[in-house]
This record gives structure tokens, sequence and C-alpha cells, in this order.
């Protein structure tokens, strides 16, 4: 087991710079989970932390040791792939013990160390089994073992679960998160799933570009987001981004979304925000769960307004209500027996204790 | 509206049953004519010879029905396999089949996983190199073959010509570079984390060809494996080129040489000499076939 350290690492295909100079501190016994859109940098930040890339820049330590021309084998890391690459022509017990084989480890030890990984993963009756003649759950299970049973530094995970079909996908995230939990390896994981990175992670790193938009923990990253882009990369649905003046009336702050509508900013936020009254290209970024139904009983900071709804989409245990505010398409969840109906006016409830003022000329949270 | 209803289902006409089954009836019995035809067709040859090496000498040259023995023998095979030419020949050929393979796929498959997976300066390029040698006739080769041959003796005193092992050195300038060729295209089907796992797993690269390349691609090399058997077992233009003394021609080039003497034609001998010659290829092909068709084809499809 082993911290991680990334400093101001770079890596280049001919003149296109994929990574434009990471730094990050992964602990001891960490799960991280580095997230992002496709083409991000993410996967190939994690090659290289796995040595598969050689990096163009920088330097990247485990254990304190800098590994930057050290090759994967002996960077004591294992590697789970999103096409588990298990070798088919070994069944799963072989495929399982290549690694230590090639180490010259007793076969004893060898036989113990397979069947405790097994046992944790719950495949001791497929040893036998072929790749072929498993499914893809099990084959995922069977890739995590040929990684745990190495007992490596690092276990890396290139989007592991999405050959998965969605259920089964829920399932292995559990999973992996009760094997990290049972055997506390240091867990470097790439997902392009923000709700993956949300439930696994102990910190999330959100790259965009090849760098890094911010790192924090899940709700750190949900209730603080530090830039636009990560605070509608986290969250499903997405949060609203809606087009506003920021405006200073009769020593209050208020936020104009247009003509008839406008809301005071919350007075714990005044100070913060006085500097950017008037200033041009201002969003408000509001989550859905921010805009629901009104409610006989109002509590501080929260503001009704009338809005005609455009589209209903019943989930089952919420409904989501899309409408058009200031130009932009806005998204609320209320409560399923509140009666919303498209095309229909209702009311609705903005709880602005939670909003958050954007910069879209420099993407920054205010 | 029940009775209007049934009125309406009574004018529907009946659903014709069985006309897919019909139309593939009839592609089947198309199909089978056309098989028997090219099988009749592509027999034809071989079973002439059969016929021909079963009939003594005075029958060949009557005029009789061809397509018939009147009086069966096995003289023109004992008469073959009692001479020492013929055993030796067989022998030549046999050694020289197998040394061509091994050293065939011994050079292919290590460079076919080179330039498949390992990226290093020129590797397309050389990639297009080897195809591009296959593609030039074996009849332009050997003028410069003879050349090249010729220097040698005169450089290190070793006469390459005229000596049946020559061939094992060759006949790899032809299967080499197919072989090679089929290889790259069955490594590159393997999938590439497959090798990165075994990268992380500690592998050397030779350790990755080995345990996991040769193992996976084993339909691809058999495949290689049964044509470059095919291809210096049958290969007649270098050895007729290359070697004169009896003992030292090969099967195809010994059987021409040996049993036409001037315009005497030994018909009786050259068909069974030519029949028991294409034994060892076919029993070959009977217990491979399956893993010669899924060797050729899988590296075409799985991209």
């Amino acid at each position: 087991m082993a911290q991680v350290s990334l400093r101001k690492v770079i890596k280049k295909y001919d003149e296109v710079l994929a990574v434009r100079g990471v730094d990050l501190d992964i602990a001891d016994k960490e799960f991280i989970v580095l997230v992002g859109p496709s083409g991000c940098g993410k996967s190939t930040t994690l090659r290289m932390i796995a040595g598969l890339e050689e990096i163009s820049g920088g330097d990247i330590a485990i254990g304190g040791d800098v590994v930057n021309d050290v090759p994967p084998k002996d960077r004591d890391i294992a590697m789970v792939f999103q096409n588990y690459a298990l070798y088919p022509h070994m069944n799963v017990y072989e495929n399982m013990s290549f690694g230590l084989k090639l180490k010259k480890t007793p076969k004893q030890e060898i036989d113990q160390r397979v069947r405790a990984a097994a046992g944790i993963l719950d495949i001791t009756e497929l040893l036998d089994r072929k790749p072929k003649q498993l499914s893809g759950g099990q084959r995922q299970r069977v890739a995590m073992g040929r990684a745990i049973v190495r007992d490596p530094k690092v276990f890396l995970f290139d989007e592991p679960l999405s050959n998965l079909d969605a259920k089964l996908r829920v399932q292995m995230r559990t999973e992996i998160k009760k094997v990290h939990q049972k055997v506390r390896t240091t867990t470097v994981y790439v997902t392009h799933d923000q709700v993956e990175a949300m439930t696994l992670a102990d910190r999330v790193v959100v790259m965009n570009a090849g760098l890094i938009e911010q790192v924090g923990t899940p709700n750190d990253l949900y209730h603080s987001p530090a830039t636009k882009f990560v605070a509608g990369f986290i969250g499903s649905p997405a949060m609203n981004f809606i087009p506003c003046q920021l405006e200073q009336a009769a020593g209050a702050l208020r936020v104009r979304l247009s003509d008839k509508l406008s809301f005071p900013v919350p007075d714990g936020r005044t100070a913060r925000y006085t500097s950017n009254v008037g200033k041009p290209n201002l969003i408000l970024g509001l989550r859905p769960e921010h805009i629901a139904e009104t409610r006989p009983h109002i509590e501080p900071n929260q503001h009704d307004f009338d809005q005609v709804i455009e589209v209903v989409e019943p989930m089952g245990m919420e409904t989501l209500v899309y409408f058009t505010l200031a130009g932009a398409e806005v998204c609320g969840r209320v409560n399923p027996n509140a009666g919303a109906t498209a095309e229909r006016s209702m009311k609705l409830r903005a709880d602005l204790s939670n909003m958050h003022l954007i910069d879209d000329t420099t993407g920054k949270v205010l | 509206m029940a009775n209007a209803a049934v009125a309406t289902a009574g004018a529907v006409r009946p659903l014709r049953y069985g006309s897919i089954s019909r139309d593939r009836k009839w592609a089947l019995r198309w199909s089978y004519f056309f098989l028997t035809l090219f099988a009749i067709f592509f027999l034809m040859p071989p079973f002439y010879m059969l016929i021909t090496s079963l009939k003594p000498k005075e029958e060949i040259a009557a005029i009789t029905n061809p397509w018939w023995v009147y009086a069966p023998t096995l003289d023109n095979f004992i008469e073959l396999l009692t001479q020492n030419a013929y055993m030796t020949f067989f022998r030549n050929s046999a050694i020289v089949s197998v040394c061509v393979v091994i050293v065939t796929m011994l050079i292919s498959v290590i460079a076919a996983f080179s330039l498949a997976r390992m990226k290093f300066w020129g590797s397309a390029t050389l990639a297009t190199g080897v195809f591009l040698t296959y593609l030039i006739p074996d009849t332009l080769l050997f003028i410069p073959l003879f050349k090249m041959m010729s220097w040698v003796r005169d450089t290190t005193g070793i006469e390459l010509v005229n000596h049946w092992w020559t061939m094992i050195i060759l006949y790899p300038t032809l299967t080499v570079p197919f072989c090679t060729w089929i290889m790259i295209g069955y490594f590159a089907s393997i999938p590439k984390e497959l090798d990165e796992a075994a990268l992380i797993d500690g592998a050397t690269w030779m350790q990755t060809l080995t345990r996991i390349f040769i193992p996976v691609a084993l339909p691809g090399i058999i495949a290689a494996t049964i044509f470059c058997f095919t291809v210096s077992w049958a290969q007649f233009l270098y050895p007729l080129a290359f070697t004169t003394s009896t003992t030292e021609l090969v099967l195809p080039v010994g059987i021409v040489t040996t049993l036409i003497k001037g315009d005497v034609f030994n018909w009786g001998q050259i068909m069974a000499g030519a029949l028991l010659g294409a034994a060892p290829p076919l029993i070959i092909y009977a217990f491979l076939m399956d893993y010669y068709i899924a060797g050729l084809t899988a590296g075409a499809t799985k991209g």
C-alpha cells in the first residue's frame, strides 16, 4: 500500500497535449475517482500511472519513489481493464495466478492467495472455468481477483463497469466498494459516469480538457463546485444555469432573471457577491431539487413564483418539470402529487439558500 | 357487430404457409446441383490419375475405355516403392518441408509479433515491405538467387547449387512473407489490453509471446503452418532450377525427371508417384481443416 503523487504531469501525442500538467496527491488507502467527459485525459493519466504510456513531462511517484522510467511490472500495481483482458486460453485459476507464477512465487503460496482472493469475490466455484464460459459480471470479478491476488501497492481501474448492463453495473459498484473496504488498497478509478464517481470515491477528481477542474469529496463537489464545468457535470439531472443580473436595490442584493422575476440574495452571501453588481454574463446556478412545488410553510430564502410548465416527466418517486426561464431550459423536481400538468401554470418555489452565482466569462463559481 | 367481424375475417385471403421453406428447398437443390458439378470437375483429374496408376503398361497404351481398368494391378506402386530413387525423393521432400516449416514459423511468428505489437520507427513500412515481397513471383526471384549463390561460392567456397538442403534456405523466401502477413493480421486481432495485462502481470515481451500470443493465436499459427508445408511440398521451380543429381531431387521434380526418359512417358508410375506424393498434404488438411478455416477467416473479420 502506498501513496501516489503526480507533479506537473504532461502527456503529448505528437503536437497534441492530452494531459496538460496534472498535480495530484493520493493518500495511502484512499479511493480516488478520475471523472470527466471522453477525451479529458483521465484514462491517459491512469495509463501513465500504470506505466503503459510514457510521460512527456513531470514526475509520478508511487510510495515515495519516482517511477517515471520504471516499467509497469516493477511498479507493483494491478490494473482492471474495461474489456477485462482475461487470458482466453487459461481458466480462472490460471488467470489469477499468472502474475504470481511469473514472479516465481512458491506453488503453495499461490494456491493460498488465489483461494483467498476467490473467497473475497465469491468466485471459488468458478476457478476451473474458462473466461468464455463466464457472464460479464463474473468476468469482471475475475479481473478484480487477478488484481487482488498480487497484493499490489495500487489498484488501477479503467472504466471497469462500462461493458455491463445497467442493473449489473449498480451491483458491481457496490461489490467494488465492499472489496475496497476489505483490502484497503490505494485505488485510482477512471469513469465517465458521475454517479459511479460520487458513490465510490473518497475523493473525486473532475478533469476537463487535460486539466484538473476540482478535487474534493463527493459532497464538496456537489454542494460547492468551483467551476461551471463541475457544477454542470456533477449531479443528475444537471444543475440549471439561468442567465441573470445582480442588482442592488434599497441596500439589498437581488438576482434578476427577467423583467418580472427577481429573487433577493440570501443574507449570508451579500458580502461575497456585492463586488459583482452590474457585471455582465452572470449565471444563476440552481439544482433541480431547489425548484419544487409551493408548500404552506415557507422557510427563509424560499420564494414562490408562477410558471407555465412545458414538459412533465413522472419518475415515480418524484416528477421532473421543464420550463423556459430567461431563455434557458430549467428543470425542477416536484412531488408526484403536486398536480404538475404540461402547458398549465403552476406555483413553484425556488430555494436560494443553495444558489450559486457563476461568472460565465471565467467559468468560475463566485 | 360479431357477424360483421366474422364476415371481414372471412374475406381475408388465407395465409400461404410454407413459402419460405419452399424457397429454401429450391436454393438447396440448386446448391447441391452446382456443388456436385464442381466436385465432379475438380475430382476428375485425381480420379483419372488413380485409374491410370492401376493399369498395366499395355492397357495404358491400348485403345480401350480410358475410364475403366480391365486388368487392375498394383505393379506401378510396387515398382515405384522398390526403386531407391523414389524413396530418396520422398525423404528429401519430407526433410525439406519439415525444416522449412520450422524455420519459417520461427522467423515469421517473431517477426509478426514485433511488427504487430512493438511500435518502433519504420515498423509500418516494414510490414508493407513484407507483403510486397510476397507479391514478387518466384519466377523472377530465381535468377538473382543464382547470382547470390555463385557469390557465396566465390567468396566462401561453399557450393550451394545441386544440394537438396539448399531448398531449406530457398523456400523461406516464399513462405516467410506470406506467413508473416497472416500472423500480423492474426496478432493484430488480439485485443491490446491482453498484452498490457501481461505486461503489468510482469511478463517480458518474450513471455507475452510464448505464454499469451502463441496459445491465443494457435488457429492462425496452424493455418500458416499448413500453408507453409503445402508450398514447400509442392514447390517445383526452385528444385528444378537448383538441383540436377538424382540423389538431390525432391519429389515433384524427381517424378518428372526420372520417370520421363526422353520422349518415353512412364504414365503408370508417374500417376502412382503423384498420388503418393499428394498423400501427406491431404492427410494434414483432413486433420487440421477446421483450424485452417478458422485461422484464415479470423484475422479478416475481427477488427
